[in-house]
């Protein structure tokens, strides 16, 4: 997992050309192309349930030596409790079920595991994008820490986060830290990296002109630091940020899963997995999905908005 | 004729002492292919006020000789002075005011913010800002344009934005590389006149790098042509015109002559060097 997350961050870091068109017209132009996606996706997924859930329904009736009919054998593979597939409206009933259907404390809630595991995403995204950026502030500045620090920081990524999740939690527990730093602390390990390699590009990116001038007029570090390098690095900020978020989500979810973790998505799915759930499985995961997405448009509309201020986005 | 408000010239000087002296300047930059000689045995010594243009082909030096008077290089060899100072103790005076090619603004700060970041980096006040940022961006003819982005501004206008920049910490000397290179001549002419009246008010010495040999000898009291490999000055000009120049002079026999005798120049130095 680590080592995906490496190989998406550095092609996601290049800061996005200029919008001219607002987001609507954006949203408007591209909704045909999306809905058309969205749709094949959901027809497909509903010929693989029939196909995935069809075995288990003819294993049923030859076992009370009945036969079934086609319209019998796919109104069955829609509606199992336990489906290997579970068909989109069953997902999306469970999704809706869980959000709605009880209050918000009750330990089926996904609002309340939504945001146990959104909470110790931010704070790991928090900590993360904060490390990313004073390293890479670090590492502009210091030729010792550019020579240092990147090796470890790229090393540090590909180690799997999967089995260095456990060990965390297993090692702050028997310290007595459980509960969200644990987790906060994966998930800012996986959000740190887009953040420090995205913000290192972003505080080089002015042109030698700009820091001739810069040296013309006297300025110190920390004066070319606040005018020059850090207003010229946001785009590449933001779109580190975007990566990062996902990546904190990820990291949570992980961190989550080991033994013992009975709140957040991850926890969710894990025990879905546990007492073949299929339904609470997915819909544990389209949260996460959707808790992600939003997540990511937020700092992308955040990013629109103050790039279109500073006239980084014309 | 040229009655600065204040004088920057240091008492101890003597009033003719050169702003800018240059004594056997040379620049080697060590590459793959064995050193490059950027720089050869330059002497040159500009007076306060003086308005002197270097002119050269591409590699030549000229923009080199620019950035070692700026301290932006560090000459191999020689001696070079601003103000009686090492030019980085120059740089740390903040002796001059230094506009390239690209205008620089910065996207996301207003024409005066533009102006207003080396007075912030300087320390001055805030109330000294703004009366500097108004002075300046009338002096360039600007005044209407402080609160406008760069944007909304054609190249022209930024280019004197950017000149307004330099000017507005009271350098004394004023560093031009190649300013109006990249602007269409209609809009060069009329910069070109504007810089003229705007160094008549301010009395500012001028160092100027052009690849236009109208715009030299047009603009200059000296006119220095530099010749590449090793980059060096192979004629200095001195320019009979008077300091007020209306564009018409530019059709006069005088102004022809001084063109031709700087082209002359400009071949002779490149039948020397090696193609």
């Amino acid at each position: 997992m680590g080592r995906v997350m490496t190989e998406t961050t550095v092609s996601t870091l290049t800061p996005p050309r200029a919008a001219r068109r607002g987001w609507a017209g954006q949203a408007g132009r591209s909704a045909l192309p999306v809905l058309t996606v969205l749709a094949a996706i959901v027809v497909a997924w509903y010929l693989a349930a029939v196909w995935m859930n069809a075995p288990w329904v003819r294993d049923q009736a030859a076992r009370a030596g009945e036969t079934v009919t086609t319209g019998q054998l796919l109104r069955a593979t829609m509606a199992q409790e336990r489906p290997v597939l579970p068909a989109p409206h069953q997902v999306a009933a469970a999704l809706w079920e869980g959000v709605t259907g009880q209050s918000v404390t009750s330990k089926r809630s996904l609002v309340r595991h939504g945001w146990i595991t959104l909470s110790a995403t931010l704070a790991g995204f928090a900590l993360g994008s904060a490390a990313g950026i004073l390293l890479a502030v670090g590492i502009v500045h210091s030729r010792v820490m550019d020579l240092s620090i990147m090796p470890w920081a790229v090393a540090s990524q590909t180690i799997p986060i999967l089995a260095i999740a456990p060990m965390v939690i297993v090692v702050l527990a028997s310290v007595g830290v459980t509960g969200l730093l644990p987790k906060a602390l994966i998930s800012a390990w996986l959000s740190f990296f887009p953040v420090l390699v995205g913000m290192v590009k972003g505080l080089r990116a002015p042109d030698p002109m700009q820091f001739d001038l810069m040296r013309s007029w006297n300025a110190n570090g920390g004066q070319v630091l606040r005018f020059l390098r850090f207003p010229s690095s946001l785009p590449w900020l933001f779109a580190s940020l975007k990566v990062a978020i996902a990546a904190a989500l990820v990291g949570t979810i992980v961190g989550e899963l080991p033994a013992g973790a009975t709140q957040g998505l991850g926890a969710r799915l894990l025990s879905g997995s546990y007492y073949g759930q299929t339904i609470q499985i997915w819909s544990a995961l389209f949260a996460a999905a959707i808790l992600a997405a939003g997540l990511v448009w937020l700092i992308g509309a955040v990013a629109r908005l103050t790039l279109r201020r500073m006239g980084l986005a014309r | 004729m040229m009655n600065r408000p204040e004088p920057a010239l240091h008492l101890s000087q003597a009033p003719a002492a050169p702003v800018i002296e240059a004594r056997g300047v040379s620049l080697t930059f060590p590459t793959a292919d064995g050193p490059v000689h950027a720089l050869k045995d330059v002497n040159l010594s500009i007076g306060q006020g003086e308005f002197v243009s270097f002119i050269g082909p591409s590699g030549c030096g000229k923009t080199t000789f620019l950035r070692t008077i700026a301290a932006l290089e560090r000459p191999t060899a020689g001696t070079l002075t601003v103000n009686g100072m090492t030019p980085d103790q120059a740089r740390r005076a903040r002796a001059y005011g230094y506009v390239f090619q690209a205008p620089g603004l910065y996207p996301w700060r207003t024409i005066a913010g533009n102006i207003s970041l080396p007075l912030e980096i300087m320390g001055f006040d805030k109330a000294d800002r703004e009366a500097r940022i108004a002075r300046v961006l009338e002096l360039v003819e600007l005044g209407q344009f402080g609160s406008r982005y760069p944007w909304q501004l054609s190249g022209g206008m930024q280019q004197r934005a950017s000149i307004a920049r330099a000017l507005a910490f009271d350098a004394d000397i004023l560093l031009m590389d190649e300013p109006f290179g990249a602007l269409d001549e209609i809009v060069r002419d009329r910069l070109n006149e504007a810089l003229l009246a705007l160094w008549a008010r301010t009395g500012r010495t001028i160092g100027f790098v052009t690849h236009s040999i109208p715009e030299a000898v047009y603009l200059s009291t000296r006119i220095v042509v530099m010749s590449p490999r090793p980059g060096r000055i192979t004629d200095v000009i001195e320019s009979p015109l008077p300091r007020e120049r209306p564009l018409e002079i530019r059709d006069s026999k005088i102004f022809a002559e001084l063109s031709h005798r700087v082209r002359e120049g400009l071949r002779a130095g490149h039948g020397a060097g090696d193609d």
